[in-house]
């Protein structure tokens, strides 16, 4: 079912240190909890996921709630999140709306996609909400591809963004450290743009109860993933799935000199 | 027969040693090997990237807008060249991570992520889950493969090979929406933790960031790189660049010394290619010591200080 289409209704420009950024999207994946301990099936088909904890991706969440930031700031801009996933995909979404999101899109599709798809699909709802601002989770904690906020950048000739543990905006651009395998590294964007975020940009706020009950009085408008035209076709094939193989449980030393002489006939001191 | 393009990355002149284990990755593969780097001025670069061995040509593309590795910048200029090929590869550091799924887009292919085996031209073994399954993945012979490459999963290449160097003409139109200001690397004068041979790192149990000072005393005794858990650096111990697990350092050194480590299941998945684990924890039950190969419950205040005398 197709609700109302909202991308024309107006948005408040806020001025944000001269910015002017009046919408963000936010990307919520839905995927096993964190706290789960993730199995394969015996016959190698698939991973276990019957009556498993499902969540918002972490860094997803990380991703809404500097949204939320931005928006505190500044007082009047839109946040939306938005999802790709089966019906049940409403209860993320319903928790970013209960975290403090304005309205949420669910692109419905009981087949999973691929990133490349998913940024098609963001592609889709950016054309259709023109934000200034997406924000997506580096990665998702599911099939760990990190991939899809730099796709979208790409076929939306935007900048991109990745990693982000500061985001400070500043007239039509942003200024964004990013956690690099040599340290911090600073770039300066113009907006719009896509920004992924990494886990130390922030610490996402607690839902209470009551936000959760004012939630459900948010739009939530559904759309179907055939609806939007994009090219979602699998381009790879899972062959099978296996546990990692396991590191042989080793032996205790009762004191250091015993470790000491444990590393030293290994060669390793 | 495969034609496969590696992605160079480089910081001041120096090849990152995640090049030579992404050329070990596309030997795998087979078939003709060339390295291209995106640089202000290649030279240095090219000469190390020249010597490694299974390279066939060099490719130097220079250019004042290369001075920084920004992927909005080098990705046009990697499809560019992309079209004589058949795989291109990057290491999945974060410069990997961040470049290769944009050129991916831009050519209208998916991206297959952190190849930790190859079984064929088109099937890779890949992990999934922070590591708690590992997929075999099949991509279509077809397309363009874009992929990247968990270096701990694959040893360097070797030297002594000598590339022909060319520095082929790039048509790409390049965007300036993007702009890099400043890089701020602790600079430590240890090893590098990414390619140490040895890693002393430390958990939650050193308490603060002024205790997390004991291990650089036996580090540096050890010649070693010193690492963190997630939970050191998130409590301020540590600087983010240390962190070893799934959302930080992949790392594969000769020896890892886990101190005060419990062992979270992110944290393993970064060190299980270590050759041999040593975890000192007080908590006998802390899961760390299933994958270690030497365990040692105590103190760390105790231990470690006898450690680093031990080793004088």
């Amino acid at each position: 079912m197709r609700g109302p289409d909202r991308s024309l209704r107006p948005a408040g420009h806020a001025a944000l240190n001269g910015a002017l950024v009046s919408k963000i999207l936010v990307g919520l994946k839905r995927v096993i909890d964190y706290n789960v301990r993730v199995r394969v099936k015996p016959d190698g088909t698939g991973i276990m996921t019957d009556g498993v904890k499902m969540s918002i991706n972490p860094f997803d969440e990380i991703a809404l709630e500097e949204a939320l930031r931005i928006r505190e700031k500044s007082g009047a801009t839109e946040v939306i999140v938005a999802s790709i996933g089966p019906a049940d995909t409403q209860q993320q979404l319903r928790l970013g709306l209960a975290m403090g999101a304005d309205r949420a899109i669910l692109v419905q599709t009981d087949t999973p996609v691929e990133p490349l798809a998913a940024a098609r699909t963001f592609l889709k709802l950016i054309e259709r909400e023109q934000p200034q601002i997406v924000l997506l989770g580096k990665q998702g904690i599911d099939d760990d591809n990190n991939q899809t906020g730099q796709m979208l950048a790409a076929l939306w000739n935007r900048p991109q963004a990745t990693f982000a543990s500061k985001v400070e905006l500043s007239g039509a651009s942003a200024r964004v450290t990013r956690e690099v395998d040599a340290g911090l590294e600073t770039i300066e964007v113009d907006l719009p743009a896509v920004i992924t975020t990494d886990l130390r940009l922030n610490e996402p706020r607690y839902v209470k109860l009551p936000e959760i009950m004012k939630a459900k009085k948010k739009p939530l408008d559904t759309v179907t993933l055939s609806d939007l035209g994009v090219d979602t076709a699998a381009q790879f094939k899972t062959l099978k799935y296996e546990p990692p193989a396991a590191r042989q449980k080793g032996v205790m030393v009762k004191d250091v000199p015993e470790l000491v002489a444990a590393l030293k006939q290994k060669g390793l001191l | 027969m495969a034609k496969i393009l590696v992605i160079a990355e480089h910081t001041a002149g120096k090849l990152n040693p995640a090049t030579a284990k992404c050329v070990s990755c596309a030997a795998k593969i087979g078939g003709a090997v060339d390295v291209a780097i995106f640089a202000s001025s290649a030279d240095e670069v090219a000469n190390q990237a020249a010597e490694l061995a299974g390279v066939s040509r060099v490719l130097k593309i220079e250019n004042p807008a290369n001075t920084e590795p920004l992927a909005a910048v080098i990705a046009p200029q990697v499809v560019a060249l992309a079209s004589d090929y058949t795989h291109v590869l990057a290491p999945s550091t974060t410069f990997g991570k961040d470049v290769l799924p944009r050129v991916a887009a831009l050519l209208g292919v998916g991206q297959l992520s952190d190849i930790m085996g190859v079984e064929s031209e088109y099937v890779f073994r890949r992990p999934i889950y922070a590591g708690n399954a590992v997929v075999s993945i099949e991509a279509p012979a077809d397309r363009k493969l874009v992929a990247t490459v968990r270096t701990a999963s694959f040893q360097p290449a070797a030297t002594g090979g000598s590339a022909a160097i060319e520095s082929p003409s790039v048509n790409a139109e390049l965007p300036t929406h993007t702009r890099f200001i400043e890089r701020s690397a602790a600079k430590s004068g240890r090893p590098d933790l990414q390619t140490a041979n040895r890693v002393v790192s430390g958990g939650r149990a050193l308490g603060s960031a002024e205790n997390f000072n004991l291990l650089y005393g036996l580090a540096d005794k050890l010649g070693a790189a010193v690492g963190a858990s997630r939970a050191a650096v998130d409590a301020g111990y540590a600087a983010n660049d240390l962190q070893v697990g799934q959302t930080g350092k992949i790392i594969s050194p000769e020896l890892y010394i886990a101190i005060g480590i419990s062992g979270a299941i992110q944290h393993l998945t970064g060190i299980k290619d270590a050759r041999t684990i040593v975890a000192i924890n007080k908590d006998a039950e802390a899961p760390i010591f299933e994958v270690a190969d030497y365990g040692l419950v105590g103190d760390l205040f105790t231990v470690v200080p006898e450690l680093e005398k031990a080793i004088g």
